[in-house]
């Protein structure tokens, strides 16, 4: 099949796949300790911090793992473990 | 009724593109350039063209901002010449490839050092591997016409690439002449507004132009460039038939052939001193020298077919290079070669008129008989030699 | 009015799944840029980490038209789309380039000079991660005194340019610092300089876990370390007028600042730092708020 090609790219989610792959640490949020400041999902770099509602959860598919919400909560409610 | 004015080459330019209608111009002056921006303001500041005019630090950023409004689907101009077209090579480079049609004049000029404000090629021809559509012009009139040409082609869904028009430094640039003017009405019909296409960049449409393209896609992005670079000598031609219709005047398509029929020896040459190599030809050919000049209009695409076809069968091929390509030949005469190597045609290569050193009819005449006495002791190999330099260690 | 995080709009301009590095400044920037402006924005991106961010051809990380333009030409082909924007009555596109501190500070200095000078209809976000990091951590004018790179291996001898500065006394409508540790203040800024017509210029500062040697988890910590130490002052100059914003207001009293080591020490491209050195940095620091006394009195 001919493919089509122009000189253009279309916005997609995994853009470089999965990147949850790359995760060495993995956040755990406590739901007894997280009060929904959504302070975690402000920092996420990777917008991999969901946000429902108000309540959050996490994209393991897309977290790489930085731990910078872990390092930020303020009621560290937020637990790094390691990636197994 | 037309109106003809006289013009110097660089109003001519100016004219055309107010013709056109582009929505943004960006540019930055160079000698010899500068009286095609200065009208163009002109005509900005006096309400004549409705355009945003963008007063740009350099030529890379004239380059770089006609790239921007293009993208976002304005028609553009610029113009630039010598260092200035070196200072926006890597821009140049950047429209081509992201396939924007964009027009700009360059006036062909010596490049520094030393100092030189004078004709030579080696400015244009330095572009040549950039993947614009690369003309020069012989006339004002022509520089006119080719101008409003240049969005038709440019624009055109078959090509997509931007087009450089050439035009020698003060031989044109600054000589006055006839040019015959085209009505807005007519211009207009010829040359519709810009058309959207599908990469544009627009709110309602986010897409990303130019991120990486690794090795298993670049090279198809290289292919279909060349690609719209082989249509667009179809549609060089057509383009030249419908701007007939309403101008009554052509010029042949990439090239134009002169008195090449029953020519014996053909001088292949580009540019404004082709008037002049024409008027050697008709001289020559009272002396019963049989001579034909083919004037290169474009260079890039290659006019590979029509160069064959008037070259084949020849006694020999003479190409005047006003450029050289230090530690090769001159350019003209490499591409020129490279498309007769198989035919056995003798190719003669001079290196001439450098840095706006004077060539006449005269000149010509004394290549083209030089040419003529070797042929007749046999003497038939190809080679390269400079025109006119003096002895120098 | 001050921004609360509930506030901010759920939807995503970059993309998960993108090639940053964990921990990466420079997308939290753009996500963060994302929520301040919207759907209406053109991108213009210069040779730069966020070339690579985007993710290759034929898909891309960031929802929003973007340009990728050569190192040198961003401003310039912001003005170049803003002028279209504008003659073909395209209204309320607002036009960003999202550049590093080597295609801002460096090698696009000419270009964003010309395009403040000229007063062209562009917000102008310089993300400086102070070094060329997508090229492997190289010096550029930004890197600061004594800062580790790959091309001064015993520390830079050179203070960093103070671009914003240099932007102020271009005369635009708005200039303004910012940092990656105060992601609100950012946006604020952002949405201030978008309501000007003309150029405006933000300058982010945006710690880089690969390139500043520290933990990914740290970067929103350091970044609010270089302002709370004063390495970092949050300032905007709105039509000239000269304002400290956020924790910076309090920290013209020299005691009120952290010490500068506390931003030092956590980061490997200081390790090797002498007490010399820091000196020469506290220095630099004061000067910094000197000069900034002078323009507010």
């Amino acid at each position: 099949m001919r493919e089509k090609i122009v000189p253009i790219s279309t916005p997609a989610k995994g853009a470089v796949g999965k990147t949850g792959f790359w995760r060495t640490f993995k956040p755990i949020i406590d739901r007894e300790k997280c009060i929904k400041c959504l302070l975690c999902w402000l920092y996420c770099p990777e917008g991999a911090i969901l946000r429902t509602d108000d309540d959050i959860t996490i994209d393991y598919d897309y977290c790489k793992g930085c731990g910078i919400c872990a390092n930020e909560c303020p009621r560290k409610a937020i637990e790094i473990v390691l990636e197994r | 009724m037309e109106r003809v004015a006289v013009l110097s080459g660089n109003h001519a330019v100016a004219h055309a593109v107010k013709l056109c209608r582009p929505h943004v111009i960006a540019a930055y002056p160079i000698t010899p350039q500068t009286q095609i921006v200065e009208k163009l303001a002109e005509f900005v500041e006096r309400g004549e063209l409705k355009a945003k005019y963008i007063r740009v630090e350099s030529e890379h950023s004239a380059m770089a901002a006609i790239i921007g409004a293009s993208a976002a689907g304005a028609r553009v101009f610029t113009a630039t010449s010598s260092q200035g077209l070196l200072y926006m090579h890597e821009a140049i480079w950047s429209a081509a490839g992201a396939r924007l049609p964009i027009v700009m004049a360059v006036v062909t000029r010596a490049i520094f050092p030393p100092w030189n404000i004078w004709t030579d090629h080696s400015d244009i021809l330095a572009q040549r591997d950039t993947g614009w559509i690369i003309a020069m012009a012989e006339s004002n009139q022509e520089v006119f016409d080719m101008i409003i040409q240049a969005y038709r082609i440019a624009e055109d869904e078959r090509v997509l690439l931007p087009v450089m028009i050439g035009l020698d430094a003060f031989s044109l640039s600054h000589t006055a002449a006839p040019v015959s003017l085209l009505d807005q009405d007519k211009v207009d019909k010829f040359l519709p507004p810009r058309r959207a296409f599908s990469f544009l960049l627009d709110i309602e449409n986010p897409i990303t132009m130019g991120n990486v393209a690794f090795p298993d896609h670049y090279m198809e992005f290289r292919y279909l460039i060349q690609k719209a670079m082989e249509r667009a000598k179809q549609v060089i031609r057509e383009v030249e038939e419908e701007f007939y219709e309403i101008s009554s005047r052509k010029y042949g398509g990439l090239v134009e052939e002169y008195r090449c029929n029953d020519a014996d020896v053909i001088l292949v040459l580009m540019g404004a001193w082709s008037g002049d190599a024409k008027e050697c030809a008709d001289k020559l050919r009272e002396e019963g020298l049989r001579v034909g000049v083919l004037r290169i209009r474009f260079i890039r695409p290659l006019p590979i077919e029509e160069i064959k076809r008037v070259s084949l069968g020849r006694k020999a091929v003479i190409v005047v290079d006003r450029d050289i390509s230090f530690g090769g030949t001159g350019i003209l005469f490499t591409e020129v070669s490279s498309i007769l190597q198989q035919n056995s045609v003798t190719v003669r290569g001079f290196i001439a008129g450098l840095g706006g050193r004077d060539v006449t009819a005269k000149d010509f005449a004394q290549m083209v008989k030089q040419v003529y006495t070797d042929l007749e002791v046999g003497e038939r190999r190809s080679r390269v030699e400079w025109y006119g330099v003096k002895e120098v260690i | 009015m001050t921004i609360t995080i509930k506030s901010l709009s759920r939807e995503e301009y970059l993309l998960p799944g993108n090639a940053s590095c964990p921990g990466c400044p420079a997308s939290l920037g753009l996500r963060l840029l994302g929520k301040a402006l919207g759907k209406n924005m053109i991108l213009v991106v210069p040779a730069s980490c966020t070339s690579i961010i985007q993710g290759p051809y034929p898909k891309t990380s960031i929802k929003l038209p973007l340009i990728n333009v050569i190192f040198a030409s961003s401003a310039a082909t912001a003005s170049g789309i803003a002028a279209a924007l504008e003659i073909l009555g395209k209204k309320g596109v607002h036009v960003v380039c999202w550049s590093g501190d080597g295609g801002t500070v460096d090698i696009g200095l000419q270009a964003l000079s010309g395009a403040a000078e000229r007063g062209d209809n562009i917000l102008y976000i310089c993300y400086d991660n102070e070094a060329y990091m997508n090229t492997g951590i190289q010096r550029s004018g930004s890197t600061p005194y004594g800062a580790w790179t790959t091309t001064t291996v015993l520390g830079k001898r050179r203070h960093k340019k103070n671009l914003p500065m240099m932007m102020v006394v271009h005369d635009v409508p708005y200039v303004a610092t910012a940092s990656i540790g105060y992601p609100l203040d950012f946006i604020e800024k952002i949405r201030k300089a978008a309501r000007y017509k003309g150029f405006k210029y933000i300058h982010l500062l945006a710690p880089c876990p690969v390139g500043w040697r520290f933990p990914p988890s740290k970067t929103i910590e350091i970044g609010r370390l270089a302002v709370l130490t004063g390495m970092w002052p949050l300032y905007e100059v709105e039509r000239g007028k000269f304002r400290l914003t956020g924790v910076s207001r309090s920290l013209l009293d020299k005691s009120k600042r952290s010490p500068i080591v506390e931003y030092i020490k956590i980061q490997g491209r200081f390790s090797h730092i002498s007490e010399e050195e820091i000196r020469i940095l506290e220095e630099y620091v004061d000067k910094l708020w000197e000069d900034i006394r002078k323009i507010i009195s």
